[in-house]
């Protein structure tokens, strides 16, 4: 289909998946990799590892998955999907990310009904999720560096960083609000930066 | 899990239906952010979940692999199995569930996935627009602190009473250290912690 908006300026091709199929069978893969949540996963592999996006593009795609409502990593594959194959290629990643999981997540429910109350079981869930946190925040952190190259500046981009993380993580502000105003605020100020 | 039994007529399902649609167009940044409201309408408003079958669907989505959205099947499975009389009545119980099932998640699913696609297939023909690359690489620096910061409430939303929390917290340092600098397969660290958890260290 189309190829990625960057993708001009590339020295080579760039690696891309091969038919829907392809995108089903990575996604499922993907997703089963990700306990605690599928991000840090997506930016190792479609990244680090298969190279169908640039650090720049997942950032991008990120930031748009992350503001559209529903789930962000169903919203990233899809987006994904659609650009390589339209329409089949966004439902080809979205069932690749949901249909796998879902049946070893019922499958976990009723194996839970059973060990509900062990408590290596609740030790073993509790140190998933410490770890599972960890994933996320070294995530967010490897893709400070791409900031480098923002229209704002380095400096300002860790201010907004940091305010972000304040009022989220700290004052507990929802995350609506923050949305409006903070990237409000860097929106219109990236707008003023770049040339018309 | 503390199993309640409930009757379920054909316009409750619809409710149910309806009001996972309206969530899903809420749902701005992740299913997750619109708990507080299932909590509401499932457990406080009508009763159709336990607190306890509520709590633990979050919790083993979590834990297990797949995106965490998948918390709302394991809500719509209970709500199902609750109806069919629980998991032990048999078969009818657990068409009950499948129900369930499709009906929360095709709910959560259908109006925010069928919007994302609409809204990026115009984001991307008009990409070259000043607004629209304002929009992406403006809202990047947020993005990345709204990630560090789900890391920091994820890691300490496991904290309860009686364990000691700074191991916990030393556990959550660790992994982000360990996957910021190296290339481990995350599976490796994941299993360290479920490990580290059911031995009672963390």
């Amino acid at each position: 289909m189309h190829p990625s908006p960057s993708g001009a300026a590339a020295p080579s091709d760039p690696p891309q998946p091969k038919s829907p199929r392809d995108l089903f069978v990575s996604f499922t893969w993907l997703a089963l990799q990700g306990f605690g949540g599928v991000l840090a996963i997506v930016q190792r592999e479609m990244v680090e590892k298969k190279r169908w996006l640039t650090p720049e593009q997942f950032l991008e795609d990120w930031a748009v998955a992350q503001v559209m409502p529903g789930p962000n990593v169903v919203n990233l594959a899809l987006m994904i999907g659609d650009r390589y194959f339209g329409l089949r290629g966004a439902i080809a990643a979205v069932a690749g990310m949901l249909a796998i999981p879902l049946v070893v997540i019922l499958m976990l429910a009723v194996l839970y009904a059973h060990y509900a109350g062990n408590p290596q079981v609740a030790g073993a869930l509790r140190g998933m999720g410490a770890v599972s946190g960890g994933l996320i925040a070294a995530t967010g952190i490897k893709l400070i560096p791409q900031l480098r190259k923002h229209p704002l500046g380095f400096a300002a981009c860790l201010v907004f960083v940091a305010l972000v993380f304040g009022a989220i993580a700290l004052l507990k502000v929802p995350l609506g609000w923050v949305l409006l105003a903070l990237g409000g605020v860097a929106c219109a100020w990236t707008w003023r930066r770049i040339a018309p | 899990m503390s199993q309640i039994t409930i009757a379920m007529q054909w316009h409750d399902w619809l409710a149910l239906f309806g009001q996972y649609l309206l969530l899903s167009l809420l749902s701005i940044s992740g299913a997750i952010t619109t708990v507080p409201d299932m909590h509401r309408y499932l457990v406080a408003q009508h009763g159709w979940l336990s607190d306890a079958q509520f709590s633990s669907s979050v919790a083993i989505a979590q834990a297990a692999p797949g995106p965490n959205v998948l918390f709302v099947a394991l809500m719509g499975w209970n709500v199902g199995l609750n109806a069919g009389g629980g998991i032990g009545a048999g078969p009818g119980a657990w068409l009950l569930g499948l129900l369930g099932l499709s009906v929360t998640m095709v709910g959560i699913m259908l109006p925010s996935t069928t919007l994302t696609y609409l809204a990026t297939r115009w984001g991307h023909r008009n990409r070259g627009r000043r607004g629209v690359r304002a929009f992406k690489q403006g809202m990047a620096p947020v993005v990345v602190g709204l990630l560090i910061a789900t890391g920091w409430v994820l890691a300490a939303g496991n904290h309860s009473g009686d364990a000691p929390a700074w191991h916990l917290w030393l556990l959550s340092a660790v992994a982000t250290l360990v996957v910021w600098r190296t290339r481990i397969h995350l599976l490796w660290l994941l299993g360290a912690g479920a490990l580290l958890g059911a031995a009672g260290f963390v």
